[in-house]
């Protein structure tokens, strides 16, 4: 998953030592690995190639910043030209016209359907009066399918009698429009093979008749070398303003979006994060970039819990851990976050080097623990919390007493402590993992 | 139906071998271009590549051997296929040591070959344990896949046979799945269980099961949702329907297909294990074959699980569903699908 390319990463760069300039050998072993890792995220090959040449000019020589290591230096190139790729083209998403119009395209099993009525719902969000247009003849139910999403969402569906030609499908829905008083009208098309030519003429027949303000392509965060032939088949079709990539709460790194940015200049204007019809995300680069390069979708984890959870905290956090000096005061911030957080525990599992962590703390606030612990701690003076091993007997007893609870209270909590700060010291000793902690803001 | 019969008796039939290992009724998409060369050729020029050049070179028409920048072309084609940059680099290696006399493709696609599992000559039938008990077919994978067409197209392809089939509409979250599967069940003719839409799932297989019994039914094929192999609660559903199927018919002895999109990069083996691990795999039917992806990830899934790909789909037809053909498979990395 997420770890395989962090361990891989570590490792080649925990061959990196020294500070001053980056030399070309230290590049070349961790350009091998960073290939590696893209060609696994499903990134075209050739892109690979460019992406790795590129960045190897970039690298060699390069000035090494202060705090940073060679290797660290080089992954802080690679994920910066990731981020420049991924930024291509404009991500607005624009609605021009009255009725706007906006056109799904793309393989079958994609998702257009879904991001259909997800970005109808979307849009009513913003104030707008969608119409979803069914315009998928061919695949048994597809209009059913359609209409209930409709339904559930409350969002008028234009369908249309069999045999219908696709394109009259969409006029017809745009008058409906704007009988109904409708402002945007979304096409939901149906799945087709690029080289299947009579359907690319459909779609082509679509455009040219409609001639939507944006027509985004749906393309499965699972998919593999072919994105590109595919991307380019269908920008030769249609004029495509960008990409919606699905499915990206699974595992695939999705790296199917950098390559088809890279060869068509096409944005990713949206994230399809789950099957129900809220699950629609604007896209960051910098995200989707280290998710490609394998560090975990860092930043999207911190947003999801951003009402409870102190961004500035979880990077001292990290930052704590890259130096190696996570204290019980640190300890008892976190639990006092897993407080407020509730059930995050899966949430913190997610990110790289976190799981551990996670799993303690959230073992002691279910078990009620957490009351107990807070007393123990700030029972404590600061230096005894700095420093755990200065507690000898006499200290312990007066802490027991201070917050109320016992000996035996206060050994288990530095017992359980002991074991985290070893967990944090293996977690810190894996280089590559703690540093592109790190980095990874 | 003549669709699904191959070999000496329908030698020209969808689905024949042809000597040169192409398969009849396989898509004809144009030869893939060798990596660096120009835009998409024509079939014509493709066929006037194969004289000369990247085809050639790996045959090793040019004499003296192949030299590394042929062997790294072989890897590039592997990865263009999603094979995977690290098995691809596994099996050019051993090709490497092979010495074929046949060149670098044919030593490729022999190691290609051999990561597949060994599988019988004759055509899949459904497993039967207990005669007097239905057959069951369970069909999982992520979403999108082209599970419930491949179930329609399966039950036509039995029926054909004679089988008495009934299909059962355990896909309660999708809206209008169970519309879709009664689509194509009214095509074909068979019986369909369903609930409303949210029932749970395993209560629609209790039914369907229930039913088969009663009706005799020869097959019974059991459409579920899509999910993402990375959510344990849906794995655990899954599990839960497996677990069913065992209790209401215990010693029938289920398959579980697990359908995968050939356009799927490295992501289709994190897939198979997962739903290996909520219920074992028996086979995989590889869909939309009929795209301009390989499927090369099926070498890296059927070498990690030892479940052998039984069919691909190649449209969106009920005769669109191919017995998986090894030799055809492997060629086709090549481009020498469809009579290059």
């Amino acid at each position: 998953m997420f770890d395989a390319l962090s361990d891989r990463l570590r490792d080649a760069l925990a061959k990196l030592t020294g500070h001053g300039r980056v030399s070309e050998a230290d590049v070349d072993a961790a350009m091998r690995e960073v290939r590696l890792a893209l060609l696994e995220a499903d990134v075209n090959f050739r892109v690979v190639k460019d992406f790795v040449a590129r960045v190897r000019e970039r690298a060699v020589g390069a000035e090494v910043l202060d705090n940073l290591n060679a290797g660290q230096q080089v992954i802080k190139i690679v994920n910066e030209e990731l981020t420049a790729m991924l930024s291509v083209g404009d991500r607005t998403f624009r609605l021009i016209g009255q009725p706007a119009v906006v056109a799904l395209v793309g393989l079958q099993g994609s998702g257009k359907t879904t991001s259909a009525a997800k970005l109808a719902r979307h849009l009513v969000k913003q104030g707008r009066r969608p119409l979803l247009v069914a315009a998928d003849p061919y695949r048994p139910a597809a209009v059913d399918q359609l209409m209930a999403l409709g339904r559930s969402l409350d969002i008028p569906v234009h369908g249309a009698p069999q045999g219908t030609p696709v394109p009259t499908i969409a006029v017809d829905g745009i008058a409906q429009a704007r009988r109904t008083g409708r402002d945007v009208v979304i096409i939901d098309t149906a799945g087709r093979l690029t080289i299947d030519e009579a359907l690319m003429a459909e779609i082509r027949a679509l455009a040219s008749t409609v001639k939507p303000c944006e027509t985004l392509l749906v393309v499965d965060a699972m998919v593999g070398q072919e994105a590109v032939t595919v991307a380019e088949a269908f920008r030769d079709a249609v004029p495509l303003t960008g990409l919606i990539m699905t499915k990206i709460d699974g595992d695939a790194r999705g790296g199917a979006a950098l390559s088809i940015s890279a060869v068509t200049g096409l944005p990713v204007k949206f994230l399809g994060t789950g099957e129900k019809t809220d699950a629609l995300e604007p896209f960051h680069p910098d995200r989707l970039a280290g998710r490609i390069l394998g560090m975990g979708d860092v930043l999207t984890l911190i947003e999801r819990a951003q009402e409870t959870f102190d961004e500035r905290q979880a990077t001292q956090l990290a930052e704590k851990l890259r130096r190696n000096s996570f204290t019980l005061e640190d300890f008892l911030d976190q639990m006092q976050q897993m407080k407020k957080m509730g059930p995050i525990g899966q949430l913190l599992d997610l990110m790289p080097g976190m799981g551990g962590l996670a799993k303690e703390a959230q073992g002691a606030v279910d078990r009620g623990e957490l009351k107990r612990v807070e007393a123990i701690i700030r029972s404590m003076t600061p230096a005894e919390r700095r420093d755990p091993t200065i507690l000898n007997g006499s200290r312990r007893r007066r802490i027991a007493h201070g917050s109320g609870t016992t000996t035996p209270d206060v050994n288990r909590l530095l017992k359980q402590f002991g074991e985290m700060q070893r967990l944090m010291k293996q977690l810190g000793r894996g280089g590559g993992r703690r540093n592109l902690l790190g980095l990874g803001r | 139906m003549a669709w699904f019969r191959r070999g000496s008796a329908d030698p020209a039939g969808p689905g024949a071998v042809r000597r040169d290992g192409t398969v009849e009724g396989w898509p004809t998409a144009p030869p893939r271009q060798g990596p660096g060369e120009g835009p998409e050729p024509s079939l014509e020029a493709g066929v006037e590549r194969s004289r000369s050049g990247f085809v050639a070179r790996l045959h090793g028409l040019f004499g003296g051997g192949v030299d590394d920048a042929t062997w790294e072309a072989v890897e590039e084609t592997l990865i263009a296929g999603d094979v995977g940059a690290t098995l691809a680099l596994a099996v050019v290696e051993r090709a490497r040591r092979r010495q074929e006399p046949g060149g670098a493709e044919a030593a490729v696609q022999a190691e290609l070959a051999a990561l597949l599992v060994p599988r019988p000559a004759h055509e899949w039938t459904p497993r039967r344990p207990d005669p007097t008990r239905p057959a069951v077919v369970l069909v999982v994978g992520v979403n999108g896949t082209g599970k419930t067409t491949t179930i329609a197209k399966l039950a036509a392809r039995e029926q054909a046979r004679g089988q008495r089939v009934l299909l059962a509409a355990a896909d309660t979250f999708r809206a209008a799945a169970s519309e879709q599967l009664e689509a194509w069940a009214a095509r074909i003719d068979v019986p369909l269980v369903s609930h409303q839409a949210g029932a749970d799932p395993a209560a629609v297989v209790f039914d369907a099961l229930d039913a088969a019994v009663a009706r005799g039914t020869d097959l019974v094929i059991v459409d579920t949702a899509g999910r993402l192999h990375t959510k344990h609660n849906l794995m655990d559903e899954l599990a839960k329907v497996r677990r069913t199927i065992d209790k209401r018919l215990p010693g029938a002895d289920p398959e579980v297909f697990f359908v995968l999109d050939a356009t799927t990069g490295q992501n289709g083996l994190a897939q198979a294990r997962a739903f290996q691990d909520a219920s074992p795999l028996t086979g995989i039917v590889l869909s939309k074959l009929d795209s301009t992806a390989k499927g090369g990830i099926v070498f890296a899934i059927e070498q990690d699980l030892g479940v052998p790909v039984l069919f691909v789909g190649v449209g969106e037809r009920l005769g669109d569903l191919l017995p998986f053909e090894p030799r055809a498979f492997v060629a086709a990395l090549f481009g020498s699908r469809g009579g290059a």
